[in-house]
């Protein structure tokens, strides 16, 4: 095999890792900004101008706090548990286009770390194997409460899986193609998904929520109930594992949802700058407007998780398989409906 | 020894032993774990194959559902050795005969079969793109597909069905 192509997806893929931890380290402190700004205080202000260092400061914190183990008899699932919550939510960034393709030393460099012909299924698969990382975790745990929790958190995660399915179904009729690659290259000029498919672009968002175990249905963590939820007996960088996947998972998820429906890379007039500007910038300007989208989604989660209270275990169900995957299904039948009208069958 | 042959050496390990670790561990869940290791290997052996569609879809189905269901079940039951009910002895002797038959059968059923050796190689065919894969199973073996559909819905209307509470 071509030597210099593994040297490039290498340097690609540490860039893709450095840049999935830069933003789930800073999406804490979002977090925190956002939720002061909406409840009208200042959030932390003092590592740091205007707080700027303030994730040093907890990762810090978390690595020099004392490691808890608690009487369990399976400490190696235990220990097992955060590290696959973590692994599996740097996973997905592989199959993910971030840009179109820049022209550097001679060559053209493709902006993903692989174009695999079913990176869409590769995300769900990874995303159906998330759930591990908190059933192990709750379980090994020894205590009733984590495990209650981890049972939510995986019978949530299933069922919403379910409807996020049948959602990307009717885009994927639409698209004709399992790649994601495929998919931002449909979406030049303006032809966003979003625009064709908003009934299941509503839905996908909604399980998004879900999956990535946000509020309104972070039951798993509901402290009311639950003390802690699945890692009440975690401590230290162990617990920070599973905070920091909950953050890079919902990075991830933005980025999915701004490649699927959001037109990913594309911008309005992105044909005229490759004329005009060359490819190199026009192409640098998509990255940026693809981290733009991303960056909204991420204060969407952020708003609705400090807008909206908690939903109740059985109005979640409810929710997931009595509204949207009914839902779901009548958007495919329409679609597919549409597409045959649009072709002249009828 | 080629990279494919060393690959294929280590995946058969891991499979074949934690297959039989699902079988000869005591803890139901550190024995469902293994099986979910198992289901991981297998997934690596389509990948050998090239066939990135089935290897993926296996992932997702067994791993990602039918095993986090099976987990959550074994969990809630939180089986230990304490529960576990003493099985009379003609039930025992009748599990042991029957294992036994079934081994003779499987045994006789693969003397008879005559199997195809392929080397393992990738030759470029076309396995993995679903396009091919979806005209082929809506032509060639429309009727089977169809019959595994219809198959699928009775088990789901059942399950309803069962699961449903009576009426008063």
């Amino acid at each position: 095999m071509d030597h210099s192509i593994i040297i490039e997806k290498g340097i690609f893929i540490f860039i893709i890792f450095a840049i999935t931890m830069v933003m789930a380290m800073y999406s804490t402190l979002a977090e925190r900004k956002v939720a002061a700004w909406l409840q009208d205080r200042i959030g932390p202000n003092r590592a740091g101008a205007g707080g700027i260092l303030q994730p040093l400061a907890d990762g810090l914190k978390l690595f020099s706090k004392e490691e808890f183990l608690p009487d369990t008899p399976n400490k190696f699932l235990f220990v097992v548990g955060p590290a696959i919550s973590m692994s599996v939510a740097l996973m997905t960034s592989a199959v993910i286009p971030w840009g179109d393709k820049l022209h550097l030393f001679g060559k053209d460099i493709i902006l993903q770390a692989t174009d695999i012909d079913v990176s869409i299924l590769y995300v769900f698969g990874v995303l159906s194997v998330g759930v591990y990382g908190i059933m192990i975790g709750g379980w090994a745990s020894n205590n009733k409460f984590s495990l209650m929790s981890a049972m939510r958190a995986a019978s949530q995660m299933i069922s919403y899986e379910v409807a996020m399915g049948l959602a990307l179904i009717a885009l994927l009729m639409m698209s004709g193609t399992l790649s994601l690659r495929e998919i931002s290259l449909q979406q030049h000029g303006m032809h966003w998904n979003v625009f064709y498919q908003p009934v299941g672009f509503i839905i996908f968002l909604i399980c998004s929520f879900a999956e990535t175990n946000r509020t309104p249905f972070d039951l798993a963590e509901c402290e009311a109930e639950l003390i802690g939820g699945y890692h009440t007996e975690y401590s230290s960088m162990r617990m920070g594992f599973y905070l920091f996947a909950e953050y890079a998972s919902m990075f991830i998820s933005s980025t999915i949802i701004a490649v699927l429906y959001f037109g990913g890379y594309n911008y309005p007039g992105m044909a005229w700058a490759i004329e005009n500007w060359g490819v190199n910038p026009a192409n640098v300007l998509g990255i940026v407007v693809l981290f733009i989208k991303i960056c909204f989604f991420i204060f969407f989660y952020m708003w609705v998780r400090w807008t909206i209270p908690r939903f109740r275990y059985d109005q979640l169900m409810r929710l997931g398989w009595k509204m949207l995957i009914p839902l779901a299904i009548a958007n495919i039948i329409v679609t597919g409906i549409v597409i045959l009208w649009a072709d002249g069958k009828f | 020894m080629s990279v494919v042959l060393i690959i294929f050496c280590v995946l058969s390990a891991v499979t074949l032993g934690s297959a039989f670790l699902t079988i000869f561990t005591k803890n139901p869940i550190h024995s469902a774990i293994y099986l979910v290791i198992c289901f991981f290997s297998i997934a690596g052996h389509y990948l050998l194959f090239n066939a990135q569609f089935l290897a993926i879809v296996h992932v997702i189905v067994y791993s990602g559902a039918i095993m986090i269901l099976f987990l959550f079940t074994v969990m809630l039951m939180n089986l230990n050795k304490e529960d576990e009910v003493h099985k009379p002895r003609i039930q025992r002797w009748a599990a042991a005969i029957f294992f036994v038959l079934m081994c003779v059968v499987l045994m006789l059923i693969f003397r008879q079969s005559k199997p195809i050796v392929g080397p393992y190689d990738t030759t470029g065919e076309d396995y993995q793109s679903i396009k091919v894969l979806g005209k082929v199973l809506l032509n060639e073996y429309m009727v089977p597909f169809e019959f595994a559909s219809v198959l699928l819905l009775t088990a789901m209307i059942g399950t309803v069905l069962l699961s449903k509470k009576e009426k008063k």
